[in-house]
C-alpha cells in the first residue's frame, strides 16, 4: 500500500505542471491547493492571480475562498474584477490558466453549468461558468485537473461552458481563441495531454500503481494510450509533508 | 449628498415590487443584512443581477422574492452547491426561476458600460462555448476598425444596487478597501443605490488603495455594524466560514431552510 492517496498523488502532479517565474489564473479547490503546493516547493515565484482582483497572492496557508482575506492582505496588488478580466486575461498577460471541470470530453471541453435534461429544466444544475471561458481562451495554456470516472470523462458534454479544443484540430484558430489550450488534463489515475495532430486526450502518464485497464475503464469515450505510456514518480516525502501542512490549514475555520 | 437612513427606511424607499436589483460583494463586503431586510419587507418578483450568487441569492430565492436571476456563477464558495437555488431550477421551488446566465467576463463589463453611461461593452468572450446559444443578450460584433469578430453584451442598469463598505461621513461619502469586485461599477450602472457601513464617522481617514465613492454619486447610506456577516469587512471582521460550511446542510431541505429563515430573518427584525 501506498502511503499516499490518490488525491494527493494528483495534487502533487498538477503542481509539478506548473513552473517558476509564470503567472498562473487559479481557481479556488483542487487548483488552489496545487498551486500553492507548487509555491511552497519548486516554483517560489509562481504569480498566482485570483479572480477576486488578487495579482500575486502569497498566502502561507490555502484560502478558503476566491476571496479570502489572506489573498489580498498577501498580494502585489488588489484591482477591480473588471481590471482583473480586461488588463491582465483578455490581453494574454497570464501564462497558465488551472481549471476544474464537472464533465470533460476527448477534446478537452469543459462543462461546469448543467448535466442531463435540456438546458431549461437540467437534471442538474451546476455553479456555471464564472471565469472559466475567458480563462480557457486567452490563457497561454490550460491545466485542467479532475477526477477521472464515466460521469466526468464524458464522449460529449451536455454543455461547453469552456473550450478546449472545440471539435477537434484547427478549431480554436477558426473561433479567434488567443490562448493555446489544454496542455495537459491531471487526474487521480494519470496524466493525459492532447495528440499533436488529432488534438484528442491521450493517457501518456499513469500514477504508479494505477493500470491503463483502470483508466480506460473509467473513460466515457475509446481512450487513446501513448506509445510510450509511462508511469509518474510518486510524491516524494517533501511533497507530502508540504501538501499535508497545507491542507491542515485549512481545518481551523475561525481564521478568516 | 446621501441621505443618512435606517436599513428599514432604506430598503423601503429604494426596493420595489418588480426592480432589478444588484446586491455585489466579491466574497468580501456581501450586504447580507440588507438581503435580509429585503426579505422582511417581503419583495416580490425582483430580478436579481450579482456575478456570484452565493449564499445571500439563496437566501432571497428560497424567500421567494427573485423571478429571474442575471449571474455568471452560483455556488457556495469553498464549499459546494446553492440548495436553494437548484431547488428554483430544476423544481420551480418556492416559484419558476428565469436565468440570464453570463461569464464573469461578461458581467463585469456589463456593469462598466452601465457605469460608463454606453450601451453596451464589448470583449473577447463567450467564443465557441454554449453561452450564446441560451442568452439572448451576448452578441457577435464587428470591430469597425479591424473587421475582428468580438461579443457585445448590453449594459447592465440595475434600478437598485446594495452594497456594503467599511465606512461613511455624514455627507455619505463613502470608502471601502480590499477586495472590492465591481461594487463601484454596480454602483454607478444604478438608478439608486444604498450603502450599508460597518460605521459612519465625522471624517473620513485615508486608506491605503481605498475607493471612495462621493456622497453625491450614491442616494442613501444605513450603518449597519456587522452587515456583511457571514462574510466578512476588511479591517472590521473575519469571514464565518463555520457558517458557510453549515449552511450546506441547513439549504439542503425546504423544511431545515424554512425554519432557519423564520428564526434568523423574519424573528430578528429590522436592524439598525
Amino acid at each position: 500500500m501506498a502511503d499516499w492517496t490518490a488525491d494527493e498523488m494528483m495534487t502533487v502532479a498538477a503542481a509539478r505542471q506548473l513552473r517558476d517565474d509564470t503567472a498562473c489564473f487559479v481557481g479556488i479547490g483542487l487548483p488552489s491547493t496545487a498551486a500553492n503546493l507548487a509555491r511552497a516547493t519548486h516554483a517560489p515565484n509562481l504569480v498566482l492571480i485570483y479572480e477576486s482582483g488578487c495579482l500575486g497572492a502569497k498566502p502561507d496557508r490555502l484560502p478558503l475562498s476566491i476571496g479570502d482575506g489572506i489573498l489580498a492582505d498577501t498580494a502585489d496588488a488588489v484591482v477591480s474584477v473588471p481590471e482583473v478580466f480586461n488588463y491582465w486575461l483578455q490581453p494574454g498577460r497570464i501564462d497558465v490558466g488551472f481549471l476544474g471541470a464537472a464533465q470533460l470530453d476527448r477534446y478537452g471541453n469543459i462543462n461546469t453549468t448543467v448535466v442531463g435534461g435540456d438546458y431549461d429544466a437540467p437534471t442538474v444544475r451546476l455553479p456555471g461558468a464564472g471565469g472559466a471561458p475567458e480563462i480557457a481562451a486567452s490563457c497561454g495554456e490550460v491545466v485542467v485537473i479532475v477526477r477521472q470516472d464515466l460521469r466526468t470523462f464524458t464522449e460529449r458534454v451536455d454543455f461547453v461552458t469552456s473550450v478546449g479544443y472545440g471539435t477537434g484540430p484547427g478549431d480554436r484558430e477558426r473561433l479567434g481563441l488567443r490562448g493555446g489550450g489544454p496542455r495537459v488534463v491531471i487526474t487521480d489515475l494519470g496524466v493525459l495531454e492532447p495528440d499533436p495532430i488529432t488534438c484528442e486526450l491521450t493517457l501518456t502518464r499513469l500514477h504508479p500503481g494505477v493500470t491503463r485497464e483502470q483508466a480506460r475503464a473509467a473513460t466515457g469515450w475509446d481512450l487513446a494510450v501513448a506509445e510510450g505510456l509511462a508511469t509518474g514518480e510518486p510524491p516524494t516525502a517533501r511533497e507530502l509533508t508540504v501538501l499535508r501542512a497545507l491542507e491542515a490549514t485549512k481545518s481551523d475555520g475561525r481564521r478568516p | 449628498m446621501a441621505k443618512l437612513v435606517s436599513l428599514a427606511e432604506g430598503v423601503a424607499d429604494l426596493v420595489r415590487d418588480g426592480d432589478v436589483v444588484a446586491l455585489e460583494g466579491f466574497t468580501h463586503l456581501i450586504p447580507f443584512a440588507a438581503g435580509h431586510e429585503i426579505i422582511r419587507q417581503g419583495r416580490q418578483d425582483l430580478t436579481l443581477v450579482r456575478m456570484t450568487p452565493d449564499v445571500i441569492y439563496d437566501q432571497l430565492i428560497g424567500a421567494g422574492c427573485a423571478r429571474r436571476l442575471v449571474f455568471s456563477w452560483g455556488g457556495n464558495p469553498g464549499v459546494g452547491s446553492l440548495h436553494r437555488f437548484r431547488d428554483a431550477v430544476q423544481h420551480a421551488w418556492p416559484r419558476p426561476l428565469e436565468l440570464e446566465e453570463h461569464s464573469h467576463a461578461g458581467m463585469a463589463n456589463r456593469y462598466v458600460a452601465g457605469a460608463s453611461g454606453l450601451p453596451f461593452a464589448v470583449l473577447r468572450g463567450y467564443t465557441g462555448t454554449d453561452l450564446p446559444g441560451h442568452t439572448t443578450n451576448i452578441r457577435p460584433i464587428t470591430c469597425p476598425f479591424t473587421g475582428e469578430t468580438l461579443t457585445a453584451v448590453p449594459a447592465l442598469r440595475p434600478d437598485v444596487t446594495v452594497v456594503h463598505a467599511q465606512r461613511a461621513d455624514r455627507n455619505g461619502t463613502v470608502q471601502m478597501w480590499g477586495i472590492t469586485g465591481v461594487q463601484k461599477e454596480a454602483v454607478l450602472a444604478a438608478h439608486r443605490s444604498l450603502v450599508t457601513v460597518e460605521e459612519i464617522v465625522d471624517e473620513l481617514e485615508p486608506v491605503p488603495g481605498q475607493v471612495v465613492l462621493p456622497g453625491w454619486a450614491v442616494t442613501a447610506v444605513a450603518e449597519v455594524p456587522g452587515g456583511a456577516h457571514p462574510s466578512y469587512a476588511h479591517g472590521y471582521s473575519v469571514r464565518d466560514n463555520d457558517f458557510y460550511r453549515a449552511w450546506d446542510a441547513v439549504s439542503r431541505h425546504r423544511d431545515t431552510f424554512r425554519a432557519w429563515l423564520d428564526e434568523h430573518v423574519h424573528g430578528a427584525g429590522a436592524m439598525a
